[in-house]
C-alpha cells in the first residue's frame, strides 16, 4: 500500500530579478493512497498546477516534504505517471508507439511492449486506432492516448492536470466513466486537478479546495459517488441526488468564499 | 502497422480546398516570371542592347550548354563537372551533419558544452569562404578534402543553430512526460529532443545546402580539374560569357532540384510537421 504524501509543503518561485520570492503554496498537507481518487479544485492561479508539479517531482518544495512511503521524492519517476493538459504526446510516433514508449524506456522486450500498449489502448476504447498518427485523432482521443500511455508505465499514482479541460461536455461525461473504470482496474491512486466542481464530486473519494494567495487547503470532504458508479449505479441518478447537489453547493461556497485575512 | 501508416499518408497530403485553388496560381506565376525574364533577355540580345560578350542570347547559352554536355569544356563533360560538384556539396553536407547535429545537441543540453562550443560556432559563422580558403589550403593542401572542408565550414553554423533551436522548441511537457517514465539523459535526447528537433534540422539542411552551393565556386578556385565552379572560372578567364551563364544556370537547377528533394524527404519522413 503506497502512500504519496505532501506534508507542510510550501513553494515560492524565485524571481528572475532577485526580488522577494512569490509564495504560491503555503503549508499544504495532503496524502494520496493507492485506491484513492483525490481531486484538487480552486480558482485560476491558486497553485493547482504547482501542487501537481511538486507531487510529480518536477519542482522541489521550498519548505516541507513530498514523500512516498516515507522516502523523499527527489524527481520524477515511473511510480508516478502524469497526464498533461496539452496531451504532450509524441507526433513522430504512431498511437501504439506512444503508449509503448514508457515500456521501451524501461527496457522491456518489443513483444511485451506491443501487447501492453494494445491492452491499454483497448481499455481506453481505442482498439483499431493503433497505427494512426497522433494528429489524425480528435482531442478526446488524444487525451485517451495520453491516459493509456500513463497507465502503460504501470504507475502507483496517476497525476492528471485538467486532462479533460479542452473537451466538450458530452465527451467529458463519457471520459468520467472511463476514468473511473480505469482507476478501478489499475488500482492506482489518482490525483486530478480540475476546474469543474461536478467532475471532482462525481469522480473523487476526496475533494480538496485550494484557496488562492498563497495557495492553501481551505476545505476538504470525502465522497463515494465514483465508487457507487463502479458498483453499478446510474450516473445521472447519482448526480441528481439531493446529497450530490448539496455537496456541490458546499464546494462552490468554499471556492468563492472571501479570502480570510 | 507500417502498412496502415503508409496508407494514411496520401490522404493527409491531399490539400484542403483553399490550397487547391492557390497552388496552380503560384506555379503559373513562377513559370510566367521565368518565361518573362527569358523573353526580355532574348529581346535585349536580339535588339543589340548589349554586346554578346556582356549578354549572349538565350540561344547561344543553350548552344554552350549543348557543347559542354556533348563535347565537354574545360577538360570534362557537363556530367563530370556536375558529378564532381554534387559529390563535394553532398559529402560536405554529410560530414557537417555528422559533426553539426551532435554539436547542436551538446550546446542545447549541456551548460558546459554550450560554454565551450557556442563561441566557436559564433566565431566560424560570419567568416567569408574566400577569407579562410587560403588557410585551409596551407593547412590541408589542395586535395579533394580541402574543397569539401571549405564547403563544410560554410554549412556548419546553419546545421548547429537549427539543431539548437529545434531542441529548444521541444515542448516542456513532452520532456517531462519522458522523465516521468524514467528516461535517462541519453534516452531523453534520442527519443524526444532529436525527433522534436528534426523539422528544424531539415530547415537547417536546406539553408546549409544554399550556403554549400554559394561556397562551391570558391572551393573550386584552387587546383580543381572538374566541377561547375571550375568550369565557370575557366570560361570567365577567356570571356566565354555564354558558358559562364550556362554554368550558373546548371548550378541553380541543381540547387532547385536538391531543395525539391529535401522537401520531398521532409513530407515523406516528417509528416507531422505543422500538425497538432
Ligand atoms: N514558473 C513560474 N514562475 C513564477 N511564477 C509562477 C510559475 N508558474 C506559476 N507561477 C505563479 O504561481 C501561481 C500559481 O500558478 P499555477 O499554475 O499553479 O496555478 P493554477 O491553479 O494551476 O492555475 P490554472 O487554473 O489557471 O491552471 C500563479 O500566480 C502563477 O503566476
Ligand atoms: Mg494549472
Amino acid at each position: 500500500m503506497s502512500v504519496l504524501s505532501l506534508s507542510h509543503v510550501s513553494l515560492s518561485y524565485g524571481q528572475p530579478s532577485g526580488t522577494a520570492a512569490l509564495p504560491v503554496l503555503k503549508d499544504v498537507t495532503l496524502s494520496l493512497s493507492r485506491g484513492d481518487f483525490v481531486s484538487v479544485i480552486g480558482r485560476s492561479g491558486s497553485g493547482k498546477t504547482s501542487l501537481m508539479n511538486l507531487a510529480a517531482g518536477f519542482l522541489r518544495p521550498t519548505a516541507g516534504q513530498v514523500s512516498i512511503d516515507g522516502r523523499p521524492v527527489t524527481g520524477p519517476g515511473p511510480d508516478r505517471a502524469v497526464v498533461f493538459q496539452d496531451d504532450a504526446l509524441f507526433p513522430w510516433r504512431s498511437v501504439v508507439d506512444n503508449v509503448a514508449l514508457p515500456l521501451k524506456l524501461a527496457g522491456k522486450p518489443r513483444a511485451e511492449r506491443e501487447a501492453t500498449a494494445r491492452h491499454w489502448l483497448q481499455a481506453v476504447d481505442l482498439a483499431g486506432q493503433e497505427g494512426k498518427h497522433i494528429w489524425q485523432l480528435s482531442g478526446g482521443q488524444r487525451q485517451r492516448v495520453g491516459i493509456a500511455r500513463a497507465l502503460a508505465s504501470g504507475p502507483d499514482f496517476l497525476l492528471m492536470d485538467e486532462p479533460l479541460g479542452a473537451l466538450d461536455a458530452m465527451t467529458r461525461d463519457r471520459m468520467h466513466e472511463l476514468l473511473l473504470k480505469l482507476w478501478d482496474e489499475s488500482h492506482t491512486g489518482a490525483l486530478l486537478i480540475t476546474h469543474s466542481v461536478e467532475e471532482a464530486l462525481f469522480l473523487s473519494t476526496s475533494v480538496v479546495v485550494l484557496a488562492p494567495g498563497p495557495g492553501r487547503i481551505s476545505f476538504q470532504e470525502d465522497y463515494d459517488y465514483g465508487r457507487r458508479f463502479i458498483r453499478g449505479e446510474d450516473p445521472r441518478a447519482l448526480k441528481s441526488e439531493p446529497g450530490f447537489i448539496a455537496a456541490r453547493e458546499r464546494l462552490l461556497a468554499a471556492i468563492y468564499e472571501k479570502e480570510a485575512a | 502497422m507500417s502498412d496502415s501508416t503508409a496508407e494514411t499518408i496520401p490522404a493527409q497530403d491531399r490539400p484542403s480546398r483553399p490550397v487547391k485553388l492557390r497552388l496552380p496560381w503560384g506555379l503559373l506565376l513562377g513559370l510566367a516570371t521565368i518565361g518573362g525574364l527569358i523573353a526580355i533577355w532574348a529581346l535585349a540580345s536580339a535588339l543589340g542592347w548589349a554586346s554578346p560578350v556582356f549578354l549572349p542570347s538565350p540561344a547561344r547559352v543553350w548552344a554552350a550548354l549543348n557543347r559542354v554536355a556533348f563535347e565537354g569544356y574545360a577538360n570534362a563533360t557537363l556530367l563530370a563537372h556536375m558529378g564532381a560538384s554534387l559529390w563535394r556539396v553532398f559529402a560536405a553536407l554529410f560530414f557537417t551533419m555528422l559533426v553539426g547535429v551532435p554539436v547542436g545537441l551538446i550546446i542545447a543540453t549541456s551548460r558546459i558544452g554550450r560554454g565551450i562550443l557556442d563561441p566557436l560556432v559564433e566565431f566560424i559563422r560570419p567568416l567569408p569562404p574566400l577569407a579562410y580558403l587560403p588557410l585551409i589550403i596551407i593547412w590541408c593542401g589542395i586535395g579533394e578534402g580541402s574543397k569539401v572542408l571549405v564547403i563544410s565550414i560554410a554549412m556548419l553554423a546553419p546545421i548547429v543553430i537549427s539543431t539548437v533551436s529545434g531542441v529548444k522548441a521541444a515542448n516542456e511537457n513532452q520532456i517531462r512526460a519522458a522523465r516521468t517514465f524514467g528516461a535517462t539523459r541519453a534516452q531523453l535526447i534520442r527519443e524526444v529532443m532529436l525527433p522534436a528537433a528534426l523539422p528544424s534540422i531539415f530547415t537547417g539542411m536546406r539553408i546549409a545546402l544554399g550556403a554549400g552551393w554559394t561556397t562551391l565556386v570558391a572551393s573550386e578556385l584552387v587546383a580543381a580539374t572538374r566541377g561547375l565552379g571550375y568550369m565557370i572560372q575557366s570560361a570567365a578567364q577567356f570571356l566565354v560569357t555564354d558558358m559562364v551563364i550556362a554554368g550558373i544556370l546548371v548550378i541553380s537547377a541543381l540547387a532547385t532540384a536538391s531543395e525539391i528533394l529535401l522537401r520531398w524527404l521532409e513530407r515523406r519522413f516528417l509528416p507531422w510537421i505543422g500538425k497538432s
